[in-house]
């Protein structure tokens, strides 16, 4: 088993929140995460909010958001254990970001 | 603020804090795992506190179990998101609550009627863990399910407070201490466990039937109880074992009685003189259904045969049209499955019927290591009566009043004693 992280775009998080349809998108993901886990390939995983800031270069210049095109923000990441890089692909195929027109992000964790 | 409103208010929270306090210990328990059960109680607390206050300067809100659920809710997830879980524990839903992916949908969850059911279904048998004593079990049932307070559970038991606060903490620090998870047995091991379930549901029930209170007889908030926990135990189909309903069938019958059971003044009706209309025909209609649906499986339990000389008792026209062989038949049976003096006891009463006080007499004056029983020397005292012997009954009445704490008990005896006075 490898490690391998899945990046999520272009999740909806306009949702308000506490509405039905928030709690419907909510109940798809626990239950994808439910399955990993009970299949034994859940690690760990958060959905990220939209605000943030960016530390960068030599000078660690600060700028307010990750000022990327709103379908393009990472909207959330999970780790997963799988036996390499397809069954990784496979796994991610009942992400619920799909229903909303998103993309997962299959990279491996790098041994270094 | 009127203070009619306030006491008002007071008794809302009083009523839910019986009925959601318990559920809501059993669900966080399960949430945060058995070592954190502490923690647990002190978020219901706290949940309680926090409607006291909100609700005194307003009202009670419409659905006031959901708004200490959804209270409570956002307690838990607060906590979580703090890390302020005081003992880490893994268990089945540990990594749920790890991922805010999952945190909210996974607590929600578990305030589903369905879980809410199963937790409690979990904590019942946790509370009935086969190493601890009868008594523990009860006061732990009584407190972490039933929501009483130790004062209450004290009162219930005849008991002062510091040793029931003491009981419950060693109780609950003994199942601590064996590493217990609150998961439901296996279906290997249910069959033994729920045994000491019932079993604890059953003296429940009796504690509350023939209630040692010097002024309450019956207390029918215990019988409730032990009603409505062996109800779940009947509605989960890994629990709902033939001897769980027939237990609930017995419970059903015995309770069907209570409106005809005491006067208006409090005092003990005996069966013989008891109104049959003020018995409770949907009791006992729900006794007869349970009695019915429990007779599977190839295992005659105690609680069939209980059952069974319950319905006899209930299904009768009059008390002279009770089919007195019959219960005598069960009692037999009852008697060669699980000796008991009680019961061999009562069965003496029944061959009073069958066969006459003077054979009642002498099968009674064979138990006579029951002679320092309040309940034997009654027993006594009333076949000695019945069979024309005033002076011999007023004897066993007078014995039977210096043994019993109920005051009921202690006037109906003296009643007792008086007409033999008369008599004689």
């Amino acid at each position: 088993m490898e490690k391998f992280i899945y990046l999520f775009r272009g999740r909806d998080n306009d949702l308000q929140p506490n509405s039905p349809e928030a709690q419907a998108e909510m109940k798809k993901w626990f239950n994808w995460i439910d399955a990993l886990n009970k299949s034994g390939n859940y690690v760990a995983g958060d959905p990220l909010a939209k605000n943030g800031k960016t530390v960068s270069g030599k000078k660690k210049a600060i700028t307010d958001g990750p000022f990327v095109e709103a379908k393009e923000i990472v909207g959330g990441y999970l780790i997963v254990n799988a036996k390499d890089i397809n069954d990784a692909v496979e796994l991610s195929k009942d992400c619920p970001v799909f229903d909303t027109d998103g993309k997962v992000e299959v990279r491996p964790i790098q041994k270094m | 603020m009127e203070n009619a409103e306030h006491i008002e208010i007071n008794q809302t929270v009083d009523h839910l804090f019986r009925h959601e306090a318990g559920k809501m210990v059993a669900v966080l328990t399960r949430l945060f795992g058995f070592p954190n059960m502490e923690q647990a109680e002190d978020i219901v607390q706290d949940t309680i506190l926090r409607a006291l206050e909100s609700w005194r300067f307003g009202k009670v809100p419409p659905n006031p179990r959901a708004w200490l659920y959804v209270t409570a809710k956002n307690k838990v997830v607060d906590i979580i998101r703090r890390q302020q879980v005081r003992h880490k524990v893994e268990n089945e839903v540990s990594f749920l609550l790890q991922s805010e992916y999952t945190l909210v949908p996974a607590v929600n969850e578990m305030f589903t009627e369905d879980e809410i059911k199963d937790s409690q279904l979990r904590m019942m048998f946790a509370c009935c863990h086969p190493s601890l004593s009868a008594e523990s079990q009860i006061s732990l049932i009584l407190n972490t399910l039933c929501g009483l307070n130790v004062h209450e559970i004290a009162d219930a038991f005849l008991s002062n407070d510091e040793t029931i606060q003491k009981r419950i903490y060693r109780t609950k620090e003994k199942l601590r201490n064996e590493q217990f998870s609150l998961v439901l047995p296996s279906p290997e091991s249910m069959p033994m466990r729920i045994e000491t379930v019932l079993k604890a549901l059953y003296l429940l029930f009796n504690e509350g039937y023939h209630s040692s209170h010097p002024e309450k007889l019956i207390r029918e908030d215990l019988c409730e109880e032990a009603m409505r926990l062996t109800l779940l135990l009947t509605e989960n189909r890994k629990t709902d074992q033939p001897h769980a309903r027939a237990l609930l069938s017995l419970m059903c019958y015995q309770s069907s009685r209570f409106n005809a059971r005491l006067d208006e003044k409090g005092s003990i009706i005996l069966l013989k003189d008891q109104d049959r209309n003020k018995w409770n025909r949907f009791l006992i209609e729900k006794g007869n259904e349970y009695l019915c649906h429990a007779a599977s499986g190839d295992i005659m339990h105690e609680y069939h045969l209980e059952a069974a000389i319950a319905s006899v008792y209930a299904n009768a026209p009059s008390y002279a049209d009770t089919e007195w062989k019959k219960i005598l038949e069960l009692y037999n049976l009852l008697l060669s499955i699980n000796y008991n003096p009680i019961v061999a006891l009562n069965r003496c009463l029944v061959i009073g019927e069958t066969e006459g006080y003077d054979a009642a007499i002498r099968e009674l004056e064979k138990l006579n290591a029951l002679e320092n029983n309040y309940q034997y020397n009654a027993a006594m005292g009333e076949m000695h009566f019945r069979n024309g012997n005033p002076a011999d009954a007023k004897r066993f009445f007078s014995v039977a009043i210096g043994l019993t704490s109920s005051g009921a008990e202690q006037e109906l005896l003296m009643n007792k004693i008086s007409r033999c006075e008369i008599t004689e």
